[in-house]
């Protein structure tokens, strides 16, 4: 058993890394977020592997099923010119490397001060553990703090979110019920008196 | 741990065998006669006028957004379901503080009309 | 020896779901025959049963046809993506206590929501690689529209997962054990009703392949077996709401005289009929308007019912 979830790993973490690099190879944009699906797919079964059902399967339902959608409309129907995003890949080059270059740094920064080795590996789980259980009894009580920050940052999403794209258009020519039923006579009808002066 | 996904496993790659074979049937079984007809974009018995992929209102991104933020909400509230019990009153407070912030949001999406479509 | 016969009883249970599928797109069209006061297909074998046997075979013969305009790798995998995430759905769904095949699962019921997000990008894919405008904007719909409709039948869900304090399917069907959820949570199956239809795309919400509007929507440029896949997804998708519906709201599998599992079959049946009741019955709205309902009126009374029920489980306690 031990060895077949060793195999399973090795496999999900192969198709992780080369959907991965698809991601940022694929030439065609839509390939490129489909691939990041495929990558969130493997990281959710390496999630599993590791016995952490919840975060793997709010992994598929958050990120596959909600942000990779938003991502889908986005490339496919935006209408991206590729040729003229591509011209000013040279421009912006200098400005992508420094951030790649301040992210590794990060990366080898927290892997130098990061216990990694240096604790103990968690134990066995019980059998009968249930993650759900286990990260709902420490979110609610004792990281309540975060948890009432992060509704306030779902907050600002949803505000900005509709600040950025609502607009009205006024071209449109749409239908208001509740005005063409609240209409009286008396603002569509005129009585025009035709008899005229008497002579 | 391995021992519950298994037969999950097993029973999704088979389901994806059961999905691919006939399709690999059809193909063999079908005849496979193209015309020019046959090959043209179905369009109302137009010639097709513009590429297919045309550009979108913005309210679909929109949809898209609010969708990934109250499913964010939802998938913090199924811890919480599942151990209503065992968190007492701190939980339920935590929870209610949590949803009144997130019906605000809701509330200024419905003022401001965002999902009005007209 | 043991997990030879595992893997021959899961192809079976397969090619029965198959089997059920066709035989629904027979049933539903006899069903319509007689509320609308006609025939339907009565031909084939006794009350026309062959006509399930026939349209697959049809299905099977007519030409492979992959147009030259559309992305072909998408423009498979799309029908492939929309049958498989129908199927395997029924990997954690139990017939009776014990009889499933994921066990006691804890966490099977967002299995069954993560898969109807890949639902999502079989239509999708299908719609945009097919390259057509109507597949186009047939595929823009079904997607808005389910993502719309996902978010009142999670909340829903959410009040039931609430009572039951678990997330395993067994669990919440033991939970209607012995009164059936739906006395709890009239709202909330009320609001998982309507979001089911409205996930199966099946008239009255059916405006992703409206045939007045769009001429078949994201699957105008399928045929054959590719487009009985599509076909196939949606009954199947029929068959899993209602198995869920029966599973979680109508008591399961209790019932008395009969087995249980011939009752959650029976429920099962039962909701389908409705299903196919309403099809005959309710016609279309228009596409802003289910968009309307399902943020402005599905989605506050998700939020109202998951609230209520969160305080009546603090005064009175769970179940």
């Amino acid at each position: 058993m031990m060895l077949t979830t060793t195999i399973l790993f090795y496999v999900f973490s192969a198709i992780l890394l080369v959907s991965a690099l698809l991601v940022i190879t694929a030439r065609n944009p839509v390939y490129s977020a489909l691939y990041l699906v495929l990558a969130f797919f493997n990281a959710a079964a390496l999630f599993l592997l590791l016995g952490a059902e919840f975060l793997g399967l709010i992994l598929i339902l958050v990120y596959v099923g909600a942000v990779m959608v938003l991502f889908l409309f986005v490339v496919m129907m935006l209408d991206i010119n590729l040729e003229r995003l591509k011209e000013g890949f040279l421009r912006y080059l200098p400005l992508g490397l420094a951030i790649a270059i301040v992210g590794v740094l990060e990366m080898v920064a927290v892997f130098w001060t990061a216990p990694i080795g240096r604790v103990p590996a968690p134990g066995p789980i019980p059998a009968n553990a249930d993650n759900t259980r286990a990260l709902g009894e420490l979110l609610y009580t004792h990281y309540l703090y975060p948890f009432e920050i992060a509704a306030v940052i779902l907050l600002v999403a949803i505000i900005a979110a509709i600040a950025l794209t609502l607009r009205r258009r006024p071209d449109t020519k749409s239908q208001a019920v509740g005005k063409q039923v609240a209409v009286a006579v008396r603002e569509r009808l005129r009585m025009v008196d035709l008899r005229g002066p008497k002579p | 741990m391995l021992g519950h996904y298994l037969p999950v496993l097993i029973f999704l790659l088979i389901a994806l065998v059961v999905g691919i074979v006939p399709l690999i049937l059809g193909s063999k079984l079908g005849p496979n006669r193209p015309d020019s007809e046959k090959l043209s974009p179905y369009e109302c018995g137009f010639e097709a006028f513009e590429d297919a992929r045309v550009k979108f209102d913005v309210r679909y991104y929109l949809v898209a957004i609010l969708f990934i933020l109250f499913d964010l909400e939802i998938a913090f509230l199924f811890p919480w379901a599942v151990v209503f019990d065992s968190v007492g009153m701190t939980g339920f407070l935590a929870m209610m503080v949590f949803l009144a912030i997130l019906v605000v949001g809701f509330i200024y999406e419905w003022k401001k009309g965002a999902l009005e479509w007209e | 020896m043991l997990f030879f016969a595992q893997i021959v009883a899961m192809f079976v249970t397969l090619l029965v779901l198959l089997g059920i599928a066709g035989f629904l797109v027979f049933a539903e069209r006899r069903v319509l025959g007689l509320l609308q006061n006609r025939l339907g297909p009565n031909r084939l074998g006794p009350l026309g049963v062959g006509q399930a046997l026939a349209d697959a075979l049809k299905l099977l013969c007519k030409e492979d046809f992959v147009p030259p305009f559309a992305s072909g790798l998408l423009y498979r995998t799309a029908p492939i993506l929309v049958a498989f995430s129908a199927l395997a759905g029924f990997a954690v769904l139990p017939l009776a206590p014990g009889i499933s095949w994921a066990g006691d699962w804890e966490i099977g019921l967002l299995l069954i929501l993560a898969l109807s997000s890949l639902h999502v990008y079989g239509v999708f894919l299908g719609g945009w690689s097919s390259n057509n405008k109507f597949a186009l904007y047939g595929a823009i719909r079904a997607v808005a529209q389910l993502i719309s409709y996902e978010l009142p039948m999670g909340l829903a869900l959410l009040a039931l997962v609430l009572l039951a304090g678990s997330l395993a399917l067994q669990g919440l069907g033991a939970a209607g054990q012995p009164v059936p959820l739906i006395v709890y949570q009239p709202l909330g199956f009320l609001i998982f009703f309507i979001a089911g239809i409205a996930e199966t795309q099946r008239l009255p919400f059916d405006l992703a392949e409206a045939e007045s509007e769009l001429v078949a929507g994201y699957h105008t440029e399928y045929g054959g077996m590719r487009f009985g896949y599509f076909f196939l997804g949606e009954y199947l998708g029929l068959v899993l709401i209602a198995a869920l519906i029966s599973l979680l709201y109508l008591g399961a599998w209790s019932g008395p005289w009969l087995p249980g599992w011939l009752w959650m079959l029976l429920k099962t049946g039962f909701v389908i009929g409705i299903f196919f009741w309403l099809r005959a019955s309710l016609p279309r709205p228009r596409y802003d308007q289910l968009l309307h309902w399902g943020w402005n009126a599905l989605l506050p009374l998700a939020i109202l019912n998951l609230l209520l029920t969160a305080i009546a489980a603090a005064l009175w306690g769970t179940l």
